[in-house]
């Protein structure tokens, strides 16, 4: 009897709800050793535009959604991840020693993934929460109610570093879209597999289209495209090389955007990362003011 | 068309007796930095060591005031860098203590303060009297009570002074600035450099006497003062924690744009072309001497200034009309007449952008209606406030920050186009919306994308509110709670 030749899984990237191969046609090669793991998109500037383009498109109706509904949308990838336990503890398995993908990453792949779900099931429960702690009623000296809620900042882009290719990707994006911002997210170059998987993920857990976006590809050739892109409104990244980060501050100075550069993570230490403070730097202060008189 | 509230009827000539505030205000002839807690001769050539200071009612030399090279800011900055240590370890109470000894001074001399900043800026007595002094001294004593209890401000985290600050401010509101940067700097334990505007130094160097009268430690505060340059050797010095600027959307993005590679904090105070809606079922009366406050406040001379008025078509003749008609009644003139509404725009330089626009305007086809009719004194720099009509959103003077008192004012049909046009501006500072229908007020102030909404008033400031932009009007928040995370790190 002949062995079953294994089904082996396209990786596609992830762009207003569909999984486009990249327009440019480009991919680049994953092996481990000799074997082809996967040819991963290769993302282009034309695909980062498409990708802001369905995020801005979809940004008006996830800010107004509920917080109890985003919170239970987050809840409900997290359990669309649940079931993709070893799917993606493959994916983030290194492969055999002194071949192939590097992973870099502390964690064992299964702790990975637990990390990685608890993490959303975290964030799903802050979506009703944070503007409490977040704002707050002012005691201006004057008969006025006065008030400070924290609304989303708008389209915020998250650059993942190269590893822990799940739980750094999964711990930049929820802070930011559990707030009601939309998401472009560019994966793991060392390994963007994850990624692809929590896409598929998401697509199933009823995130609504263009609400997160992932990319696979060359952060050094998307970079400045990110910064320069008017249309982007903040950007999430960690263990940024001091030069990109330099070029990413530069480039977002020409339209302001806000720049969260995270270094030195302890991405498994979840009083650090599950915090309404990551979730603070991707809300803009809105002051209303009311006079209470007759 | 109703002719209600006589809107339509010729104004009855009042005229005003002159009403002159008396008091006199010493001015020295010539003004050094602030630095260590001593008067600090500049160290540049002699041919560049002062600048004048002009008061732009009379157009005549107040004083001649140091002009900051890049040795008097490294020489403030140095000296803020080791009063850090001490001043960040000192027990929060008696830091505290400082500040509201600060806030009393500051009430103590308000008079004075007050003349010294109408004279040096041109903005109306009344406002400096009224507004920018008593709120610049309840600044430092809001802020002094935070001293102490920063840890109850960021559940969950350890917060620790920023270190040294770099505090850039613009020429509006010259003491209430520095109140707004220094208060928070100095409560959450940091130390300053404080770099006034260049045409309007002289309250931030008595508000500098004053911190040397409330014996604050040497090199906590220090005032350098000068032009651009003397900003950027700030900016750009490399043991400079925190860079916090107020003034215009392009300074601040070359500073972000400067800051890029370092890893200073920033927070940016920028421009702002900020929209005031009106709908049919407002208040009428409150909501016109909203609008008027909102544009003629200080000049017009405020980046919040409710420069793009959205009026409900049904109602667009009858505000048009009433506008013409409470406008005619402004008084323009000596800053120091307790009657005067509107003072002298800032510098020559400002009058001449504002000029430019009010020739702009009309050339891209809008009407320009001039109703104020006040008599101008001779010399200085005055601009009768005015407002364009027949505004199109491609125009310039519905697009670009003018800086002055001229209002665009543009019609709309539903809630939606009000919300579309109202947002549709790179700038996000602030926002005002007029009507009596509450659901509707908070239905557009939510949509509204301005970090500060006015509903039913305008042009409200307080210590414990949060202040500050969306999009390219900035980030940060001066004021309240969230004003202090700026002069913070987290740990």
């Amino acid at each position: 009897m002949p062995k079953r030749l294994q089904v082996a899984k396209t990786f596609k990237m992830y762009v207003d709800g569909k999984f486009p191969r990249s327009e440019s046609g480009r991919s680049f090669d994953l092996r481990a050793g000799d074997r082809l793991l996967a040819h991963a998109c290769l993302a282009s500037r034309k695909d980062l535009r498409d990708a802001v383009e369905a995020a801005r498109k979809a940004h008006e109706k996830w800010a107004d959604a509920t917080p109890y509904l985003r919170g239970q949308i987050l809840y409900r990838v997290a359990e669309m991840l649940e079931g993709k336990r070893r799917e993606l503890a493959d994916l983030l398995a290194p492969p055999p020693p002194g071949r192939g993908v590097r992973r870099g990453s502390p964690l064992r792949p299964d702790a990975e993934v637990t990390a990685s779900i608890d993490r959303l099931i975290a964030y799903a429960g802050w979506a009703d929460k944070y503007a409490q702690v977040l704002g707050c009623q002012n005691p201006a000296a004057g008969p006025y109610y006065n008030f400070t809620i924290p609304e989303p900042t708008g389209v915020v882009a998250a650059i993942a570093p190269d590893a822990p290719a799940l739980l750094a990707l999964v711990s930049l994006i929820a802070p930011v879209i559990v707030s009601g911002n939309t998401c472009v997210a560019l994966a793991s170059r060392a390994n963007p597999l994850p990624a692809c998987a929590f896409a598929e993920a998401c697509a199933s857990g009823d995130l609504p289209p263009g609400v997160l976006n992932i990319l696979t590809g060359d952060r050094a050739e998307l970079l400045p495209h990110v910064a320069d892109h008017r249309d982007v409104d903040a950007v999430h990244a960690a263990a940024l090389p001091p030069r990109d980060a330099a070029l990413l501050r530069a480039g977002a100075a020409q339209n302001v955007k806000r720049v969260t550069v995270r270094d030195a993570v302890d991405w498994s230490d979840a009083r650090q990362c599950h915090s309404p403070w990551w979730i603070e730097p991707f809300v803009e202060f809105k002051t209303i003011w009311h006079p209470s008189s007759v | 068309m109703p002719r209600t509230n006589g809107a339509t009827a010729q104004p009855p000539r009042w005229d005003y007796a002159p009403a002159p505030e008396t008091a006199k205000v010493s001015i020295a002839p010539r003004y050094d930095h602030f630095i260590n807690n001593r008067w600090t001769p500049p160290t540049g050539p002699k041919s560049d060591a002062y600048f004048d200071t002009l008061n732009p009612a009379t157009e005549k030399t107040l004083a001649q005031v140091a002009h900051g090279s890049d040795a008097d800011v490294d020489a403030a900055v140095r000296a803020a860098a080791k009063a850090l240590p001490r001043w960040r370890a000192l027990p929060p109470t008696e830091r505290a203590k400082y500040i509201f000894r600060i806030a009393r001074r500051v009430q103590e001399r308000a008079r004075e303060l007050a003349v010294l900043e109408s004279t040096d800026s041109g903005k109306p007595i009344k406002e400096s009297r009224d507004l920018d002094v008593p709120q610049a001294a309840a600044h430092f004593f809001y802020h002094a009570g935070w001293a102490d209890k920063l840890p109850y401000a960021f559940p969950g985290r350890t917060p620790t002074p920023v270190g040294v600050c770099a505090q850039i401010i613009p020429w509006n509101f010259p003491l209430l600035m520095a109140a707004w940067k220094l208060a928070p700097a100095l409560a959450c334990g940091n130390t300053c450099v404080l770099k006034p505007a260049e045409t309007t130094p002289l309250t931030a160097l008595r508000l500098a006497e004053i911190i040397l009268d409330a014996d604050l430690p040497p090199g906590v505060v220090n005032v350098v003062t000068g032009d651009a340059r003397t900003g950027a050797a700030l900016v750009n010095h490399p043991r400079v924690h925190k860079i916090a600027f107020t003034g215009s959307t392009d300074v601040g993005k070359k500073i972000a744009a400067a800051t890029a590679a370092s890893p200073k904090r920033l927070t940016l105070e920028l421009g702002g072309k900020s929209p005031h809606i009106i709908f049919e079922d407002a208040s009428l009366d409150q909501a016109i001497e909203g609008v008027i406050q909102g544009i003629y406040f200080n000049q017009g001379e405020v980046c919040c200034a409710g420069s793009r008025l959205f009026v409900q078509e049904s109602i667009l003749d009858q505000v048009i009309r009433r506008l013409e008609h409470r406008m005619k009644s402004l008084r323009v003139g000596d800053p120091l007449d307790k009657n005067t509404d509107v003072g002298a725009v800032n510098s020559r330089d400002q009058l001449q952008r504002i000029d430019k626009y009010l020739a702009l305007g009309p050339a891209e086809g809008a009407t320009l209606h001039r109703a104020n009719h006040s008599t101008l004194p001779e010399r200085g720099y005055w601009c009768r406030p005015c407002f364009f009509t027949g505004v199109q959103p491609s125009h310039l003077v519905a697009r670009e920050e003018i800086f002055g008192p001229v209002l665009s004012v543009m019609s709309f049909r539903t809630p939606d186009e009000a919300i579309a046009r109202a947002n549709n501006t790179p700038y996000g500072l602030a926002a005002g919306v007029w009507t009596d229908k509450g659901s509707k007020i908070f239905d557009i102030a939510r949509k509204l994308k301005a970090g500060v909404v006015w509903c039913n008033t305008y042009n409200q400031f307080d210590p414990a509110s949060p202040f500050g932009g969306y999009k390219e009007s900035g980030f940060g928040r001066e004021g309240g709670r969230h004003g202090l995370r700026a002069y913070l790190n987290l740990a």
